[in-house]
């Protein structure tokens, strides 16, 4: 079954529970601000499903199942219920929904933005919802103009019939009176109006005057900011401490001991921060103090030369390789990462009787309702979740443990005070969930033309699914965040003989998925190793990857096309040189062409060619900004990117030593869309993965150097 | 050895050579005579330096001529010490970023020298260096005239031997446009000067105290202000 | 009390003269549009103007500001008429948007000092105002565009030629 249709079937269910009395019940909170209602109690109007009210002013509120985080989910769920509402495009306005399961993901079962998947997932429920609504408006309208249904159409918020007209406000009520009709039509794509074309982001607006709302802007009498005092070794628990001193910082009003370490709670940022630095915490340092970069290095390089447990299996591997006529090996290395989002982690907690409130930029608000609620000792109900604007989520805001909310409650609760938990970028950076540290040890076999016949190849890393309501979706103790890209990979999955393999390690370090998840690793390796295969068989890696990807039509389009639209093949300016990479993730398919010259030792990127393949592109304008987005946080991974540790503790502190890419290091960017009916995926992550390689690969035809360790300015001597 | 420190001197070496002999024969007749000075920088000085050092004070007291080359290329060879750390060379960067950390390594950001030294755009000096050093690692150090040598006048110290970073330093037009007076006056009293050894937490002090190395400077002006011959 | 002049009004506030400008704006005035991101003036997300220069308040004490002309991203235009904010929504420049008052307030400066800035001029103007969500090729294409807009006032609409703009809908 398609990934569609069963999200249509979901639909269908859902829209039966809500029916039956939710669409009364849910509040919306007026742009994003606290607790106002957009119309008075008792002021009819017509919601009829969980994602749509209709107000009698003729505003169009649309309810969002995914937050926007910088993806530009805020304008695509409304140019889907827009394309069969006939609503005016200026009477939008949008909202995130509460925590509850009207707003589950049709897919995942659970309420997430998360795994590039909002727009595919949502594309049949929000345009049946706005269908649903514009024929109930129809029906209400032919009654009370007196006319047929059949003599009615729809344009811009109005019902119109011959020369009579209503608009949809204005029937709001009588239409809220009306049963939901069985089943509704979906336009055709032949009279999209917006589907497919360009719209202007909804949030832009509010994003360039400051008024945007973000959780980090949360105020309100008697809140308080706290500040955390975490512990320095990884997994440290409080032994004991002494806040004398912070209580003397004039603005400290409280200190507390929560389970993830103390809290001082202040009027303000600052004051809370001087605070934070006069705590004195004693710690319990635990088996964290035993992480040591270079050590764990060693161990999953070791670990990582035997077989795993087995992620994909074909033939005997070791035999094929020994028949092989030639035998390339490699083995490669990935830091932890983190994610730091401009935005750092916030979370603000009202706890009054038996009722919690929070307000916060969340990726998981069901998830984070029900951790709060277990540790208040409520119910999910008593808990009500507020997402405002997310600013940055690349999978951070999106925890199965909840662990920015769940220790903001504790603040709140052991406190018994309304508290705003600030994280400083030195807490973002520290106080953990990173994309994991990950080891690839490959041998791959050619044959005499220098084509792949065998392979071995084995992953050394920790799960991320491991310990999460995930893991159950674990077969054979494979989990696909961790082999994605390579288990399934063109390259391999066809081969006579082939192996990979698993190994899940355990450290005391929380792991995450960080933009594109498990791709950020195996699509460098995957694609820097092909590379070397086509240098080794003497060809050029475009047309070595043509003949590898003859069956592969989705990788083969978005590869053909970069490459005719950078005129590879052609030669590259005076000391220029360029590198291509193509990779699937998320159901996308998307082709690079990196080039660079060299200053010193270090790559100066110049330009970034991109093709994707990623079926219907509802948002043009939009994927392509994901394209852009995509690529520069790949760069950035691959030239700066990494989290040590040393005795358990993270090595870096802020963005001088976390550097992420800036406007001088940023290249010219062209975006092709490839124009595709095929199957939708999604747009968020699916650019991450070849930068990296692509950039690495153009290294390589410029120093004649592979690169098998990131970031790449380690690897580097006399960096600038 | 006055021939090979005085040979990076435009002076006609001949010139030099004599000054130098009258200077310090006379320098140690009049020292038999006097106890030394004592040195109010004691924990770096050599032997030498503070029989230079008296001796140059007693030789002003007479009123006679104290050029004297050996130790004016001594003393420059502390001054050349010190302006080569990273606290003074960051700010005095051979193109047009700043460098910082002890390594000198390009400015992050590539933040650009402009015009006048103070920047450019939204990327001037002091948009993050304030008029005092931040609180805490890692923050951005300030004084209240944070700026690089403007475009006009780069006085470059990175790259520089001593020799030519001498000569840079005597000439006007290159020294912008500073008598030796002013240039003494400078580096005893210029606040960005006086920020070098007080740099804020986590950078490492210049290799001597601010004391000496205004001696150094004042002392390698006073001897004939002599460039070394690299 | 400390008076301060932030977007030509009078605010006074009752803070010690060594609280960083940015949580005088943030914390005590409701000033919420400049960002916190780093703390340490490596991110350019709290820039405001002192005196016309994108000074990051997040280091920059309250006792310098005292007297000065401080504006923040609320401050830029009355009505998002500046033509950044104007050039910002033709390229739909945000996309979590966080960054983008900092952004906004370092390019402001850049345009005020130079009406014809160069890819070489973006580069040394904007390389302090980091974007974690990747903005910059279009943060570029925004800058040139309202510099075009701020020499010949045309607006962004009627000067669009580019074909995705033309099955766009704006913002009126």
């Amino acid at each position: 079954m398609s990934k569609l249709s069963q999200s249509r079937r979901d639909f269908l269910v859902k829209s039966g529970i809500i029916g039956g009395g939710l669409m009364i019940s849910f509040r919306i909170p007026a742009a994003g601000r606290m607790g106002k209602m957009t119309a008075p109690a008792g002021t009819p109007y017509f919601a009829p499903n969980a994602f749509l009210r209709i107000d009698p002013d003729n505003s169009i509120n649309m309810v969002l199942t995914h937050v926007e985080m910088g993806q530009g989910i805020w304008t695509t769920l409304p140019m889907l219920m827009a394309e069969e509402l006939d609503a005016d495009w200026k009477d939008i306005k949008v909202t995130h929904s509460p925590a509850g399961n009207p707003w589950n993901h049709t897919i995942f079962g659970i309420q997430i933005t998360g795994g590039s998947s909002s727009t595919w997932s949502e594309f049949d429920r929000y345009r049946e919802a706005g269908a649903t609504a514009r024929m109930m408006l129809v029906q209400a309208a032919s009654a009370k103009m007196g006319v047929p249904v059949d003599s009615c159409s729809t344009s811009n918020g109005y019902v119109l019939s011959g020369d009579k007209k209503i608009s949809y406000g204005e029937i709001a009520p009588e239409a809220a009176l009306l049963p939901k009709p069985e089943k509704v039509t979906l336009r055709p794509s032949s009279q999209w109006k917006y589907i497919g074309k360009g719209v202007k982001r909804l949030d832009a607006p509010a994003k360039v005057n400051g008024t945007a709302l973000f959780g980090m802007d949360i105020r309100d009498e008697d809140l308080l900011t706290a500040m955390v005092v975490h512990a320095p070794v990884v997994g440290g628990k409080v032994k004991s401490f002494d806040d004398s001193k912070a209580l003397m910082v004039p603005g400290v009003k409280q200190v507390v001991k929560i389970p993830t370490g103390v809290a001082v709670l202040a009027t303000n940022y600052w004051a809370a921060k001087q605070g934070q630095k006069a705590l004195s915490v004693q710690w319990i340092d635990g088996a964290g103090v035993a992480l040591h970069t270079p050590t764990q290095t060693a161990k999953y390089k070791k670990l990582a030369a035997t077989d795993g447990l087995p992620a994909a299996k074909k033939g005997n591997a070791v035999a094929g390789l020994a028949k092989a006529k030639r035998v390339i090996e490699a083995e490669y290395t990935f830091p932890y990462l983190a994610h730091a989002a401009m935005e750092p982690l916030n979370c603000t907690v009202k706890i009054t009787g038996d009722a919690c409130e929070i307000w916060t930029g969340t990726q998981l608000p069901g998830i984070d309702q029900q951790a709060a609620a277990k540790v208040l000792g409520f119910k999910p109900e008593q808990v009500k979740v507020n997402t405002v604007f997310l600013g940055g989520g690349f999978g951070r805001r999106a925890t199965m443990q909840s662990d920015f909310v769940t220790e903001a409650v504790n603040i709140a609760k052991a406190s018994g005070k309304y508290i705003k938990m600030v994280w400083s970028r030195e807490d973002d950076l520290k106080a953990g969930y990173y994309r994991p540290f990950m080891i690839h040890k490959l041998k791959a076999g050619v044959d005499a033309k220098g084509f792949p016949v065998a392979w071995r190849h084995n992953i050394a890393g920790q799960s991320i699914m491991m310990g999460t309501p995930f893991e159950g979706g674990m077969k054979g103790g494979i989990d696909e965040a961790s082999v994605e890209g390579v288990h399934n990979s063109p390259y391999i999955k066809e081969l006579p003989d082939h192996f990979v393999g698993l190994h899940n390690t355990k450290e005391v370090v929380p792991v995450l998925w960080y933009r594109s998840v498990g791709h950020t690793h195996t699509g460098y390796v995957m694609e820097t190793i092909i590379d070397e295969l086509a240098t080794a068989a003497k060809m050029d890696p475009v047309e070595y990857r043509r003949e590898l990807l003859r069956h592969e039509p989705r990788h083969l389009a978005a590869l053909n096309l970069v490459a005719e639209k950078s005129g590879w093949g052609k030669a590259a300016a005076e000391g220029r040189f360029r590198g291509v990479a193509v990779h699937e993730a998320f159901g996308s398919y998307v082709a690079q062409v990196v080039e660079i010259s060299l200053v010193g030792n270090l790559p100066k990127i110049h330009k970034v060619w991109c093709a994707v393949d990623c079926g219907l592109a509802v948002n043009p304008d939009g994927v392509r900004a994901q394209m852009e987005s995509g690529i520069i946080f790949g760069l950035a991974m691959a030239l700066y990117g990494e989290i040590s540790f040393d005795k358990g503790r993270v090595q870096q502190n802020n963005f001088y030593d976390y550097k992420i890419l800036r406007m001088h290091e940023s290249p010219e960017i062209e975006v092709f869309i490839a124009d595709s009916n095929e199957k939708m995926g999604g747009a968020g992550e699916c650019a991450v993965p070849q930068a990296a390689p692509a950039l690495a690969n153009a290294m390589f035809a410029a120093t004649g150097k592979r690169i098998y360790q990131l970031p790449i300015i380690k690897t580097i001597p006399d960096k600038v | 050895m006055e021939q090979t420190t005085s040979r990076g001197l435009k002076l006609p070496l001949t010139i030099a050579l004599v000054v130098c002999t009258m200077g310090m024969a006379a320098a140690s007749a009049i020292l038999m005579k006097t106890s030394p000075a004592k040195s109010e920088v004691e924990e770096t000085q050599t032997p030498e330096d503070e029989i230079h050092q008296s001796v140059m004070a007693a030789m002003q007291r007479e009123g006679l001529d104290v050029k004297d080359s050996l130790a004016s290329v001594a003393a420059f060879a502390k001054v050349y010490k010190v302006l080569m750390s990273p606290r003074c060379m960051n700010c005095h960067p051979s193109g047009d970023i700043p460098l910082q950390g002890d390594k000198n390594q390009l400015h992050s950001m590539a933040v650009k020298r402009g015009k006048d030294g103070k920047g450019v755009y939204a990327a001037k000096c002091t948009n993050c260096h304030q008029p005092s050093n931040s609180a805490g690692k890692h923050t951005p150090p300030g004084s209240p005239t944070w700026h690089l040598p403007p475009a006009d006048m780069k006085m470059v110290f990175q790259g520089k031997t001593p020799g030519q970073l001498a000569i840079q330093l005597l000439n006007p037009d290159e020294n912008g446009h500073k008598t030796k007076e002013q240039l003494i006056e400078h580096v005893s009293s210029d606040k960005l000067v006086l920020w070098g050894w007080n740099p804020g937490e986590g950078r490492t002090l210049p290799p001597l105290s601010h004391k000496e190395f205004a001696t150094a400077f004042k002392t390698w002006i006073e001897t004939g202000a002599y460039a070394p011959g690299k | 009390m400390i008076t301060l002049k932030i977007n030509q009004k009078n605010y006074s506030v009752d803070a010690p003269p060594d609280m960083p400008l940015l949580w005088v704006l943030r914390d005590l005035l409701g000033l919420t549009g400049t960002k916190f991101g780093c703390g340490v003036a490596q991110c350019g997300a709290c820039t405001v103007h002192l005196n016309g220069d994108a000074v990051r308040s997040c280091v920059t004490l309250l006792g310098r500001a005292v007297g000065q002309d401080i504006v923040t991203v609320e401050g830029l235009s009355p009505d998002s008429s500046h033509p950044l904010q104007k050039a910002w929504l033709e390229f739909d420049v945000p996309q979590c948007g966080y960054c983008q008052s900092g952004q906004l307030m370092s390019a402001a400066v850049l345009l005020k000092e130079n009406p014809h800035p160069t890819d070489q001029d973006i580069d040394d103007a904007m390389s302090g105002n980091i974007c974690r969500c990747g903005t910059y090729p279009r943060i570029r294409k925004a800058i040139h565009r309202a510099a075009e807009i701020q020499r010949t006032g045309v607006s962004p609409v009627m000067a669009s030629s580019s074909s995705d703009t033309n099955n766009t809908i704006g913002h009126e």
